[in-house]
């Protein structure tokens, strides 16, 4: 066990935990943010996306030890109440079907328009394809990204 | 419409409060202020009947009982309640009801039958009420309630309001029920047939806990559970490497399980990893190449159940100008739900509280109450919305096991199953083979029709009176099924889900022997059906030819010689859906372009919702169709992650255009029947495109398809 200092949301938060501990368990198994999911815990899914510093990462396969001084963000601190342009088109477009994938999708969306503010389509799917939905909600996704681009 | 008084009191002799979990949401663009807090509302309000409180504030709450899995029944529920009250809807607050069988019957989700078992029962709950209200409002005012009117939950007079609903609440508390309700004329909906919000984005979007995995409780310990193979028991268990991680507090050995039980859940899915365990036969080991012996033998086998008989098949076949003959198989599929299967249970003497998501609720009730010997009074289950469900959560295996571990524990407990546990933990789609045959005349009728299903742990493997059964003269429907330790379930549209592909692919086949348009072919086969119906027919034939001609015309069917198109159509859960794939050539290899689906769902309630399960009906099915394999070694499945096993990704779905035909009748679910056509209009435009007949699933890997470098690209 080590204790760590992690600054998530702008706020320092302390944990004791093994090395080893993927960032996603430290998040919901110690720090109660269960808006990041856990679904496949191999990267290839794309429910537990966070940002560190900015980058769209898989937090499952990030042990905490590799976190260091980085900034994360997860879907809590994303904005304020709900109101960053991504969680405003998702609302809009009516995204979702079962939920459980979307605050992946959300953080993976945001991420990309932050470096990619003008996407094309070919752009929005090539960054998305990153993130599975099993209800099948893609062309709604594309759709409120490239919404979300028009209303920044 | 008119109800009687005796359908009235079943609904408001349940009107008591209740158990509730809920959240109340304030839409992201409505600029309403929340007055009161939830639990201010619930205290105040009424329960006109179980689906429908209201507050003299005028907040209305509705209870929404059935589980929510993404069909976004939360919301198309409440609209219904909220149509007939004439609700404000910016004051209507959703609650999920807990499991309550007084209140309610029919408290799960699957067959995509919610809806039309419900349809009625909830415009009564609202009808009821709308009319309670304006009874005590007539009664205040001196006048005929017949001269009042009720828009936007306010009570109007000669166009001037009077009351909010929420001023006649008591009063209205105080009248009797009415002998007969009337329910509007449905061209006077509106909220149904509107595009109302799903009343959770909010919290999906902002990450709050709505899911059985966000389930932490005070001193409750995590757990994770390694199961056995198929066919296998428990020999031995060396479990020192677990418990030497450090977090692992517990591994303990039951029902042929291995639970390693700790505080959090990381260090036990690294201890899971320790576990050594050695296991023996328990009765079959099957590999994937034993299903292929077992389905040709099966295929030959004197012994099948006859399902359906009409005519002289033997005759038929005999005089035949022409007979064709094709074989179909689909694999085992894993719903691999995004959401682990995951429950929390607290077994606490002779009281149970559980909590999670299953599809099922007093299924889990009763099987825990069976295990342990606790009567289902005592037994709670509380609803947290579900992560995906497939048909995975219709079973109960997730949800006693559990109250098991929490009974030998005597804690509370959070059981997690990992990726790997999911996907290797069985209740599968079964793995099924067909051979169909058809019987043409010189003219290329069809006179006869056989199907033989064989299936694994499938049931019954045909449907034997969908179409086209009825329009042949002389049929044979047989079935087998294999016993395996396999567990299977209901998936997506059970049976349908590939018997359709088949049927559809097959029909395809008889349209191209008889050199007919298929969709000709079809249409001939339904007025035969009309005109000389034979044996049973259980599928409307208007119905079923009016999403045919849609999908006909809106797909613009044989019109361009550039675009090579598939067509299928099935009758499933109630509803019909049509679907025509366009390929078009590029370079000599195709490119998957469209689908065009025609649906008759009745009245389209929610038709955000209802373009959800019609597009997510047909990204499922045609991802399943092309890419998603799951084989067997050893009673082990091969693919156990999304690594290896493959679902279908963003950048591989086509644009699909939605049409609904407006049929006039009562609405009927929509969660499965989008997806049975989807796999036989893709394989038909393969054909038209490539010449190459698919009759095996996943596309990928069949030796048909090795060469066919299938592109898929939006219009």
């Amino acid at each position: 066990m080590a204790n760590y200092n992690l600054k998530i949301n702008g706020q320092s938060h302390q944990v004791d935990v093994e090395d080893d501990t993927p960032l996603l368990w430290v998040l919901r198994d110690h720090l109660g943010l269960v808006g990041t999911k856990f679904s496949c815990g191999i990267a290839q899914c794309g429910a537990c996306m966070v940002h560190i510093n900015g980058e769209a990462t898989y937090s499952c396969t990030l042990p905490v030890s590799g976190v260091g001084s980085s900034e994360v963000t997860t879907i809590e601190g994303l904005s304020k109440d709900g109101d960053h342009p991504v969680q405003k088109a998702w609302n809009e477009i009516d995204v979702a079907q079962c939920g459980y994938c979307q605050a992946g999708q959300i953080m993976n969306a945001a991420a990309f328009l932050k470096k990619n503010p003008k996407p094309t389509l070919e752009e929005i799917e090539n960054a998305m394809n990153r993130n599975l939905c099993r209800c099948g909600t893609y062309h709604k996704i594309r759709e409120a990204v490239a919404l979300a681009a028009k209303t920044k | 419409m008119k109800t009687n008084r005796r359908d009235f009191l079943k609904v408001a002799a349940t009107a008591t409060g209740g158990l509730f979990i809920g959240f109340y949401w304030s839409g992201c663009d409505s600029p309403k202020m929340q007055v009161l807090t939830d639990e201010e509302v619930l205290s105040q309000a009424f329960n006109f009947n179980a689906y429908l409180a209201i507050s003299p504030s005028g907040d209305v709450v509705i209870y929404s009982p059935n589980p929510e899995l993404g069909q976004n029944i939360i919301t198309s529920f409440p609209m219904i309640v909220a149509e007939e009250l004439d609700a404000d809807w910016s004051k209507v607050r959703v609650f999920q009801a807990a499991l309550d069988n007084e209140k309610y019957d029919r408290q799960l989700t699957g067959g995509s039958g919610a809806m039309p078992h419900s349809w009625e029962r909830l415009r009564k709950a609202g009808a009821t009420a709308k009319y309670l209200l304006v009874q005590a409002a007539a009664n205040k005012l001196g006048v005929e309630a017949s001269e009042l009117t009720t828009e936007k939950g306010e009570v109007f007079h000669n166009g001037k309001k009077k009351f909010g609903f929420g001023e006649l609440v008591s009063d209205a508390s105080k009248l009797t029920a009415p002998d007969e309700v009337m329910l509007k004329d449905p061209k006077d909906f509106k909220i149904i047939g509107t595009p109302v919000k799903n009343v959770k984005n909010k919290e999906m979007f902002t990450g709050k806990p709505l899911f059985g995995l966000d389930i932490y409780r005070e001193g409750m310990v995590n757990a994770m559970i390694q199961r056995p193979p198929f066919g296998m028991k428990i020999k031995s268990v060396d479990d020192s490497g677990a418990r030497s991680v450090s977090g692992v507090s517990d591994v303990i050995v039951f029902n042929n399980n291995v639970a390693v039980v700790g505080e959090s859940t990381w260090p036990l899915l690294k201890a899971k990893r320790q576990l050594r365990i050695e296991y023996e036969p328990d009765g079959p080991i099957e590999s994937s190449f034993d299903h292929d012996r077992i389905f040709k033998e099966l295929l030959e086998s004197k012994n099948a159940q006859v399902m359906r008989k009409d005519g002289d098949v033997d005759a038929a076949f005999k005089n035949a100008a022409q007979v064709i003959t094709s074989e179909y198989q689909c694999p085992f599929l894993s719903h691999s739900p995004m959401e682990p299967q995951n429950f929390f249970a607290h077994v606490k003497g002779d009281k149970v509280e559980l909590i999670g998501p299953t599809q099922t609720p007093d299924r889990a009730r009763m099987e825990t109450s069976q295990l342990l010997g606790i009567p289902k009074e005592n037994i709670t289950l509380e609803l947290t919305r579900l992560g995906g469900g497939f048909g995975r959560r219709l079973r109960a295996d997730f949800v006693v096991e559990a109250a098991e571990l929490s009974k030998i524990l005597d804690k509370p407990v959070k059981v997690t199953w990992s990726r790997e546990d999911d996907m290797t933990g069985g209740a599968y789609r079964p793995a099924v083979r067909y051979r169909f045959q058809a019987a043409l005349d010189e003219q290329g009728n069809l006179i006869g029709y056989k199907l033989r299903g064989v299936g694994i742990n499938a049931g019954n493997a045909t449907r034997e009176n969908n179409f086209p059964s009825g329009s042949v003269k002389n049929l044979l429907i047989e079935n087998i099924d294999y016993k395996s330790p396999i567990t299977t379930n209901a998936w997506r549209a059970p049976i349908t889900n590939f018997l359709a592909y088949a049927e559809q692919s097959f029909l395809d086949e008889v349209a191209i022997a008889a050199k007919k348009d298929p969709v000709k072919l079809r249409l001939d086969l339904l007025d035969r059906a009309k005109n000389n119906p034979v044996g049973e027919i259980h599928y409307d034939i208007d119905r079923m030819r009016g999403v045919i001609e849609t999908a006909a015309e809106k797909s613009n069917w044989g019109k361009s010689k550039d675009v090579m198109q598939g067509f299928s159509v099935y009758f499933s859960h109630r509803s019909y859906v049509a679907q025509v794939a366009d390929i078009i050539m590029e370079n000599g290899q195709p490119i998957l372009k469209k689908i065009t689906a025609a649906t008759d769902c009745g009245v389209v309630v929610h038709p955000t919702g209802a373009n959800h399960q019609v597009r997510g009906g047909i990204v499922d099915g045609m991802g399943h169709a092309m890419f998603t394999n799951l084989t067997f070694e050893n009673g082990l499945p091969r693919q156990r992650n999304f690594d290896t096993y493959r679902l279908i990704r963003m950048k591989e779905v086509p644009e699909i255009d939605v049409h609904y035909v407006d049929s006039g009748y009562d609405p009927t679910g929509l969660g499965e029947p989008a997806l049975p056509p989807t796999g036989g209009a893709i394989a038909n435009a393969i054909f038209a495109a490539t010449g190459r007949r698919i009759r095996s699933q996943p596309f990928i890997e069949q030796k048909e398809f090795s060469d066919i470098k299938l592109q898929i690209r939006r219009a």
